[in-house]
């Protein structure tokens, strides 16, 4: 049986674990609440280029490269994941389920690229072997657009000019503090645009090519905007989640240790007695 | 007098939303003013500075990149960043056009000249934009 010492150390190391999960709990708690007003504030300018896009994209018969599918000789995966782990299940579900889909579409690694927001996901496709063709790591905790900037204006730049022919996005969408949904959506070609609202028939000043040439970037680079968000809103609810339960598992680890630290001790007090009642039942 | 609903929205959040009679922005195409009651329109914008007319008061604000939609009671610009002037950091856009000048001026190979181009005009016109000089 470990000694009372021994118990005693691992009960107050046990404490020390859970006062920093609980510590790192509140600590996404807050930056949850962050993350979900700044997912809230993009809401009205997503909508707004969405309404207009759609009502574009209804009104006239113009076609943009960026929204006719063409063969696909390759295929970009865009893969939102976290910087750093403590997250729980947020990167490996998120992992998993790119890893399933390419398995069942590709055969090669020569037939898709790997376009990664975050460090996990980079350093699991780099060990897999596949082709990173960007990667934007180290974003803040409440990104802004100037933040992811350069990785969606390169998503989009290489749509373009042919380097892939098509753009899947992975993430996290944020349902609840609880619950985190791995979600698919295809960014390129912009083939399914609904509106919102209600459509209004614009005039087009210069013309409606010139304005979709310069608003469809735009719109994709904010839906993958909108995914950063979503996806970091569900990192710090991910991470949330997991220390609270490392700080129960901590706090039902202590209770255990504190029942046998007590046992030890009584089992201890027991044997002084005895000691002393035979040692004078000798003496006599 | 006629006003009418000025909503200036970024990624970021609103900037703007506020009632006033006259905007008057730099499209693809030049200037352009939206009076109330202007026809629906959509027009890219340029980088450049939006006065928004009120009664006895113009605001300006800097905007860059985006787009300008006018419904018959409300026009809205889309942009990929907007300030207004009063929330304009003068340091950092004289900062940034000191670094795109320097870039411009290395005539080194590896500088993407085109976007130094455009984050000195950015600079530019948030420096214009804070000094009021449009």
């Amino acid at each position: 049986m470990a000694s009372l010492r021994d118990i005693k150390n691992r009960i107050t190391s046990t404490k020390k674990t859970s006062q920093i999960t609980r510590a790192m709990q509140m600590v996404s708690a807050s930056k949850l609440n962050r993350a979900e007003v700044n997912a809230k504030a993009f809401v009205p300018y997503m909508d707004k280029i969405q309404d207009v896009v759609a009502s574009i994209a209804q009104g006239s018969t113009e076609t943009h490269p960026m929204m006719t599918t063409r063969p696909v000789a390759k295929t970009a995966y865009l893969v939102i994941t976290s910087d750093r782990g403590l997250v729980g299940g947020y990167n490996s579900n998120i992992l998993r389920t790119v890893m399933a889909r390419i398995r069942q579409r590709h055969t090669s690694n020569d037939e898709f690229v790997i376009l990664s927001v975050g460090r996990k996901g980079r350093d699991f496709f780099a060990k897999q072997g596949m082709t990173i063709l960007e990667s934007a790591i180290a974003l803040p905790d409440h990104p802004t657009f100037a933040d992811i900037k350069e990785i969606t204006r390169k998503a989009v730049g290489m749509f373009s000019d042919g380097t892939y022919d098509e753009v899947y996005m992975y993430y996290n969408h944020f349902v609840s503090a609880i619950q985190q949904e791995v979600t698919e959506k295809k960014v390129l070609p912009l083939t399914d645009i609904q509106a919102t609202g209600a459509t209004a028939s614009y005039e087009f000043d210069p013309s409606a090519e010139a304005i979709l040439e310069v608003l469809l970037p735009q719109y994709a680079e904010s839906l993958i905007f909108g995914a950063v968000l979503d996806g970091k809103a569900s990192e710090h609810a991910a991470s949330m989640t997991a220390m609270k339960s490392a700080t129960d598992n901590a706090s039902e680890l202590i209770d255990g240790l504190t029942l046998s630290y007590n046992r030890a001790r009584q089992a201890a007090i027991t044997q002084e007695i005895t000691e002393i009642v035979g040692g004078a039942a000798a003496l006599e | 007098m006629k006003t009418i609903t000025v909503n200036i929205v970024t990624p970021d959040g609103p900037v703007y939303d506020s009632e006033v009679s006259m905007v008057i922005a730099v499209t693809a195409t030049g200037e352009m003013g939206i009076l109330p009651g202007h026809i629906p329109t959509v027009a890219p914008l340029g980088i450049g500075a939006v006065r928004l007319k009120k009664e006895n008061s113009t605001e300006l604000a800097a905007v860059s990149g985006g787009f300008l939609e006018v419904r018959p009671d409300k026009v809205t610009i889309l942009a990929q960043s907007a300030e207004l002037a009063t929330d304009i950091d003068l340091s950092r856009a004289q900062e940034s056009a000191r670094r795109a000048e320097a870039m411009l001026q290395a005539n080194k190979d590896d500088v993407d000249y085109q976007r130094a181009e455009l984050a000195l005009r950015r600079a530019k016109n948030r420096i214009n934009v804070y000094e009021g000089n449009v």
